[in-house]
C-alpha cells in the first residue's frame, strides 16, 4: 500500500501547474450564470482545449490526453488550487460524454465529442419534470415515432445551464406499455436535441441568488432525427443510469475542489479569525479533515479501478459526503467573515470577490441535485448494508 | 499509487478475525470487567503468537519491526471484537522503550512474546490515569523529561466502561531523564493515538454490523424496522462516517511508516474522525435497538460502552483538531 505518485504523474502535475499558472485569469470571470459570464466561460473552454486540458481523461482522438483516473484527479487538484474558472461544459463532459463512450455509436462520438471539448457546443441536461423529480421514471414527456426520427412533447425543468446552452439531452417516454404494467422504467428513450429547434421554448428560472442557473423547457412537436438517439429506443433508463453512476461517482465533484476550498478556508481562518474562538477552529479543522478524507477515499477508489474493480453503489456515499462537506465548509467561511459573509459577488467590498457567498448558495443545491441525498441514503442502506426495500 | 491494503495485510486481518471470533471475546470482556484477568491473559498470549505485539518491536528484540499499517489493521480487528486490556498502552510503551535505547530495550522481547503486559499514562495527555495498571507487569509514567516506573497504583477507579480499569500510578523509580525521553514519548503518543483511532474504527464497524443484523430481523407494524427510511438513513450515515474514516486511518499509518510529512497531523485527523464515527455508530446502534440496546445483558453494550472513552483517550477531539491546524 502506498500513496506515492510515479515520476510520470509528478511530471503531469508539474505540466498542468505550469500551464494553469500561465493561463488562469488573474481576476475571476463574471458569473457563469449570466449571459456575459457564460460567454467568457465558453472562451475559457476554448483556451483549455487549445492545449488539450479541457477533457484530459478522453482519448486523444477526441481532444483529450488519455489520462488515467489518477492523472485526472491530479489535474483537478491543480485546477482548483490554481483558482481556475468553473466549467461551463460540465454537464456535457461529466454526464453525456461517459454515456456516449459507453452507449454511443462511433459516428455520434466523432460528431458530438470534439465540439464539446472545445466549448463550441455547450450541453444542458433535461431529466426532471414538474411531476418527476426523485421518482424520475414517472416522467411524462413523450417521444413519438415520425418519419426518420422522433417528435418530442412535454415539459422538462431544473435544466442546468439551459438558459444559455446550445443543446440538451434527456429521457422521453416512447412506449406507454411499461407504465400500464407498473414498470415505468421500461419504454424510455435517451435523446439529444438543440435548444434553438422549432418547438422548443426555454424559460430561465432564477436560483436562490436570483441568477438564471437553470430553466424550464417546453417541447411542442420538436423533431429529433434517429441519429440523435443514444442506445436502443426504449432502453433509455439503462443508458441514463450509467450516466447517473458517473455523475454521483468520481467525476462530478472531484476532491480537488474541496482540498482547494479547505486550504482557502484555512488561510482565511489564519488571516481573520479570533484564535481564542476554538469552536470556529474545530469547524475549520473538520473541513480540512473532511476534504482530506474525501481525497483519500477517492484515491482508494481510483486504486480499485486501476486494479480492475468498479465503482458501484459506493458513489452514493460520495454524493452525500461531498455535498454535506461543501455546505459545512462554506457555512464556516461565512460565519468567519461575519458581516462581510453576506456580501454577494456583485458587491465591490465582498471578500475574495464574493466567492464564499456565491459558493455557499451553490453548495445548498448539492444535497438536491444529481439525486437527492435521501435517495442516495436509500441506495446506501439497501445496496451496501442490505436493508430491505420499503415504501419511500 | 495503490492505496489499498495488500493481500498479506488483508489475510492478517482475516486470521485475527477468525482467532477472535473463536475466542468468545464477550465472555472475556465480562470476566475482565469483574477483575478476572485469566481469560484475557490467555487471549493476550494468542494475540502475541499471531504477531500483534511484535508490530512495534524491532526484529533485533524479537519483534517484527515497526509496522504501523499492520498495527492499524490489527487494532481495527481488536476493536471489532472488543478485546479488553492495555493493548494500545503496551504497543505505545514498546515504542517509548525502544526510543530510549540501551538497557530499556530489555523489556521488548517480553512485550513481543506476550509475556509482559505494560501500561502507561498517555504521554502529553491530561489524564492522570493508567489503564489496567492493576494487572500490568510494568507501569510507566512520563512527566516532562522524566520516565518513571510506578511503584504502586491507587485503587481502581471504575470507568463507565467496566472493562477499562483505571488507576493513578504513584511513586517508583526514575528510569530515564533528558530531552530524549520527551521525544520518545511524543513518538509513542503518536503510535498510541493511531492505534486508538484504528480500534475505534473497529468498534464502530461492529456496532453497525450488529445493528444492521438487528433491524433486518426486528419486525414492527408487520415489517422489518430496517425497511423504514428513518432507520435506513441513520445507518447509511454511520456507514458513510466509517468508510470515510478508514482511509484517514490507513493514510496516517502510512505517514508514520514513511516518517515523511507531518505524521502527527495525519494521525490527529484520523483520531478526530474516528472519534466522531464511533460515537455516531454507538448512538445510532443504541437508538435502533430501542430498549434492548439499553441493557447490560445484550453484548452490544460491550461495544457501546467502549465508544465514548475511545473518543477521548489518547487525544481529545479538541486536541486533535487543534493539532490538525498546527503548522
Amino acid at each position: 500500500m502506498d500513496l506515492d505518485f510515479s515520476a510520470a504523474e509528478d511530471a503531469f502535475r508539474a505540466e498542468a501547474r505550469a500551464w494553469l499558472a500561465a493561463h488562469v485569469p488573474g481576476t475571476p470571470l463574471p458569473s457563469l450564470e449570466t449571459e456575459q459570464g457564460f460567454a467568457a466561460h465558453r472562451t475559457w473552454e476554448r483556451t483549455l482545449s487549445a492545449d488539450r486540458w479541457s477533457v484530459v481523461s478522453w482519448p486523444e482522438e477526441y481532444g483529450g490526453r488519455g489520462a488515467s483516473v489518477l492523472e485526472w484527479l491530479i489535474f483537478e487538484e491543480e485546477y482548483y488550487a490554481a483558482g481556475a474558472p468553473g466549467r461551463v461544459s460540465q454537464n456535457g463532459i461529466n454526464l453525456l460524454a461517459p454515456t456516449l463512450f459507453e452507449h454511443g455509436t462511433p459516428e455520434q462520438r466523432a460528431r458530438i465529442l470534439p465540439p464539446m471539448a472545445t466549448g463550441e457546443v455547450i450541453w444542458a441536461q433535461a431529466w426532471s419534470e414538474p411531476e418527476a423529480g426523485s421518482d424520475l421514471a414517472s416522467l411524462r414527456s413523450t417521444a413519438r415515432r415520425a418519419d426518420g426520427g422522433w417528435l418530442l412533447n412535454g415539459q422538462k425543468t431544473w435544466s442546468s445551464r439551459a438558459a444559455f446552452a446550445d443543446r440538451a439531452f434527456g429521457l422521453f417516454r416512447s412506449d406507454r406499455s411499461g407504465v400500464d404494467e407498473g414498470r415505468p422504467h421500461r419504454g424510455l428513450t435517451y435523446l439529444m436535441f438543440p435548444l434553438d429547434a422549432d418547438g422548443v421554448t426555454v424559460r430561465p428560472i432564477g436560483r436562490l441568488d436570483g441568477k438564471p442557473a437553470f430553466a424550464e423547457l417546453f417541447l411542442d412537436d420538436v423533431f429529433v432525427p434517429d441519429e440523435d438517439v443514444i442506445g436502443e429506443p426504449g432502453q433509455g433508463w439503462r443508458v441514463a443510469m450509467s450516466t447517473a453512476g458517473n455523475e454521483r461517482g468520481l467525476t462530478l465533484r472531484s476532491p480537488g475542489r474541496f482540498t482547494a476550498a479547505a486550504d482557502r478556508l484555512t488561510r482565511l481562518w489564519r488571516d481573520r479569525a479570533d484564535p481564542s474562538d476554538t469552536a470556529l477552529r474545530d469547524r475549520v479543522a473538520d473541513a480540512v479533515i473532511g476534504a482530506r478524507a474525501y481525497q483519500l477515499f477517492t484515491y482508494a477508489g481510483a486504486s480499485r479501478l486501476a486494479a480492475g474493480g468498479s465503482i458501484g453503489a459506493e458513489s452514493s456515499m460520495n454524493k452525500v459526503y461531498w455535498s454535506e462537506l461543501d455546505i459545512a465548509l462554506h457555512e464556516t467561511a461565512l460565519d468567519l467573515l461575519g458581516p462581510y459573509g453576506e456580501l454577494a459577488d456583485r458587491a465591490d467590498e465582498a471578500p475574495e470577490h464574493g466567492s464564499w457567498a456565491d459558493g455557499h448558495t451553490f453548495s445548498l443545491a448539492g444535497p438536491i441535485y444529481a439525486g437527492t441525498n435521501e435517495i442516495q441514503r436509500d441506495i446506501v442502506a439497501e445496496r451496501l448494508l442490505g436493508l430491505p426495500k420499503g415504501r419511500r | 499509487m495503490r492505496f489499498l491494503l495488500d493481500d498479506e495485510q488483508r489475510e492478517f486481518a482475516r486470521s485475527l478475525d477468525a482467532l477472535l471470533k473463536a475466542a468468545d471475546t464477550p465472555a472475556v470482556v465480562r470476566a475482565w470487567s469483574a477483575g478476572d484477568h485469566n481469560p484475557g491473559r490467555a487471549l493476550w498470549g494468542r494475540l502475541a503468537e499471531a504477531g500483534v505485539f511484535g508490530l512495534s518491536v524491532p526484529e533485533e528484540h524479537d519483534g517484527l519491526g515497526f509496522l504501523p499499517v499492520e498495527l492499524a489493521v490489527a487494532f481495527t480487528e481488536l476493536g471489532r471484537h472488543a478485546v479488553p486490556g492495555p493493548l494500545v498502552e503496551t504497543v505505545a510503551a514498546a515504542v517509548l522503550l525502544d526510543g530510549l535505547g540501551d538497557r530499556h530495550t530489555t523489556w521488548l522481547p517480553g512485550i513481543a512474546s506476550g509475556k509482559t503486559v505494560v501500561t502507561l499514562r498517555p504521554p502529553g495527555d491530561d489524564s492522570p490515569y493508567a489503564l489496567d495498571a492493576d494487572m500490568a507487569d510494568l507501569v510507566l509514567v512520563v512527566t516532562g523529561d522524566t520516565l518513571r516506573a510506578a511503584g504502586s497504583t491507587s485503587s481502581v477507579q471504575p470507568s463507565a466502561d467496566p472493562a477499562r480499569r483505571l488507576s493513578r500510578p504513584t511513586g517508583g523509580t526514575v528510569l530515564a531523564e533528558g530531552p530524549h525521553v520527551r521525544r520518545a514519548a511524543e513518538h509513542a503518543a503518536d503510535v498510541g493515538r493511531l492505534a486508538t483511532a484504528a480500534q475505534a474504527l473497529g468498534v464502530g464497524r461492529t456496532l453497525l454490523d450488529r445493528t444492521v443484523a438487528h433491524v433486518r430481523e426486528r419486525h414492527q407494524f408487520g415489517r422489518p424496522v430496517g425497511s423504514f427510511q428513518a432507520i435506513k438513513h441513520r445507518l447509511a450515515d454511520v456507514l458513510i462516517s466509517l468508510e470515510f474514516t478508514a482511509p484517514l486511518v490507513r493514510a496516517a499509518a502510512l505517514s508514520l511508516a514513511s516518517a515523511a510529512g507531518d505524521s502527527g497531523r495525519d494521525i490527529a485527523a484520523a483520531k478526530a474522525a474516528a472519534g466522531d464515527a464511533v460515537h455516531l455508530a454507538a448512538r445510532t446502534a443504541l437508538q435502533c435497538h430501542g430498549a434492548l440496546g439499553y441493557t447490560d445483558e445484550l453484548d452490544l453494550s460491550l461495544w457501546i460502552r467502549k465508544a465514548r472513552p475511545l473518543r477521548t483517550a489518547w487525544g481529545t477531539p479538541t486536541a486533535c483538531r487543534a493539532r490538525v491546524l498546527t503548522n
